[in-house]
């Protein structure tokens, strides 16, 4: 239950920020994104779009076909072909925060197209570490969000590391 | 007349039960699961190994402090099992293509037809319409037999508390989660959604079409689709399933297919049999017994003539 609100406070949060307008249309693009100002297991943490602008050159790199380089992938193309780049370009234009709700999941319908779409979360995590393990950049947790108290006690981690035990249980179970 | 009137009704009565027995036990071994029932499509090629899942359990299942940090990664230099302190771990495997090591979250795989319940003689195990399998801890008397019937070692035994033996494993979150058609706590914390929540049928489906759209990506294999008469929760992988630790060798039959033609004869020991060797000792001294009467009766007539 504590951790639900955790993560639901941090969704609402990247979902607030997460928007980055598009380039191409002349719409100021942020230089600077804070993320997960209210999450609990995490501190906020300032992402540096700009860099990112600099370091990929390729929006589409993250924003899929959304904008810049088009639609490219053979599956995509299929029915893409002539799509044009979209009104929104942010993470959570698409991705949903929830992807588990009762509803959500009636809804997903095996189908159709798009149904297997990542939370917003998971999108975020996902492009970030795939392509920082790709260009040597940081994977670790704390490499970008700092863990907060809370998340240092639900980690057991920092001030909340459990103390030297004996080792008598330590392999209980079995 | 009286006494085999009374035999052949229990003949009758053992061979009606003893064909009846079995043809129900078959109709068990078919059970493909509740229409409704959840699971969870767990997705190797996702999983970062951060343990997130094994701390966000912890916590929901109220269990005891770990013996090192969640975020401690020198756990992975040995295959960890779960234990009534770790109802789920995050095991390392060695990539044998030179590829970043695949990690494999295990836990309770929520069999269709669990082996643990099979095996349970007072029935402490529920398979419940949600897709969980969960235990009564107030019938278990601690016989640890589900810990031998379970093909895939999840069952733990709480050895620590002596006067309150208990087995110990993941219940899907049902009573504060699955229950309300909320996903399991791992779930809900996990970065990568490397752990998909949704209706058991829904994730073959989904399954599948990962793998049809992206095959390069995994072997055309989901664990746990057919494995054990198939269960809840599902494996996708990069590399064969018995290199993530997965048992391969299981089959597809559930444990009860198994147990089901000794579990048929069980009524008929308990019918035929008593009434079958009661007649036949009934019969082996028939004479004698008539015998000894006649001549106990002719001895008495005898002595009183």
């Amino acid at each position: 239950m504590q951790t639900k609100g955790f993560w639901l406070a941090g969704v609402l949060v990247v979902l607030l920020l997460a928007a980055v307008p598009d380039t191409s249309r002349g719409i100021s693009v942020p230089d600077m994104i804070t993320l997960n100002t209210q999450s609990k297991l995490y501190e906020p943490f300032k992402f540096d779009h700009a860099k990112h602008i600099q370091l990929t050159k390729e929006c589409s790199n993250c924003h899929h076909h959304t904008t810049g380089t088009l639609v490219q992938e053979p599956n995509c193309v299929r029915c893409h072909r002539n799509s044009s780049e979209t009104k929104v370009v942010s993470c959570r234009g698409c991705h949903q925060a929830d992807p588990f709700t009762a509803v959500a999941i009636k809804e997903r319908d095996p189908k159709i197209y798009h149904n297997d779409m990542p939370s917003l979360k998971a999108a975020m995590h996902r492009n970030c570490i795939t392509c920082h393990e790709k260009m040597k950049g940081p994977t670790g947790c704390q490499d970008c969000h700092k863990r907060s108290k809370e998340g240092d006690a639900l980690y057991n981690s920092g001030a909340y590391t459990p103390k030297n035990k004996p080792a008598k249980g330590e392999h209980g179970g079995h | 007349m009286k006494r085999r009137d009374f035999l052949k009704g229990c003949l009758i009565g053992g061979a009606a039960a003893s064909l009846g027995a079995p043809s129900k036990s078959w109709a068990v071994g078919s059970f493909e699961g509740y229409p409704d029932a959840m699971g969870v499509l767990v997705d190797t090629t996702r999983c970062i190994g951060c343990r997130s899942c094994e701390a966000a359990c912890n916590k929901e299942q109220k269990l005891p402090e770990p013996d090192v940090p969640f975020d401690d990664t020198s756990v992975f230099k040995e295959k960890r099992r779960t234990t009534e302190k770790a109802y789920t771990v995050v095991n390392r495997y060695e990539a044998n293509d030179g590829q970043k090591p695949p990690y494999r979250k295990m836990q309770c795989m929520h069999c269709n037809e669990p082996g643990c319940l099979t095996s349970c003689f007072v029935n402490a195990y529920t398979k419940t319409k949600e897709g969980a399998v969960i235990y009564n801890g107030n019938v278990c008397v601690g016989c640890k037999t589900c810990m031998v019937a379970c093909p895939f070692n999840i069952p733990a035994y709480s050895y620590s508390s002596a006067f309150d033996p208990l087995v110990k494993k993941c219940i899907f979150c049902y009573h504060t989660r699955l229950k309300f058609g909320k996903p399991p706590a791992c779930v809900e914390i996990c970065p990568q959604e490397a752990l998909t929540f949704g209706l058991r049928s829904d994730l073959i489906k989904l399954g599948h079409e990962r793998i049809r759209q992206t095959p390069d990506r995994y072997v055309d294999h989901i664990y746990g689709e057919k494995e054990m008469g198939g269960t809840s929760w599902l494996y996708l992988s990069r590399v064969p399933a018995d290199q993530i630790g997965l048992d391969t060798t299981i089959g597809n039959e559930p444990v009860i297919s198994n147990v089901k033609d000794f579990l048929g004869m069980v009524p008929m020991v308990l019918t035929i049999w008593p009434a079958l060797f009661s007649g036949i000792h009934l019969l082996a001294t028939r004479n004698k017994d008539h015998g000894d009467d006649h001549h106990n009766h002719s001895e008495q007539e005898g002595d009183k003539k």
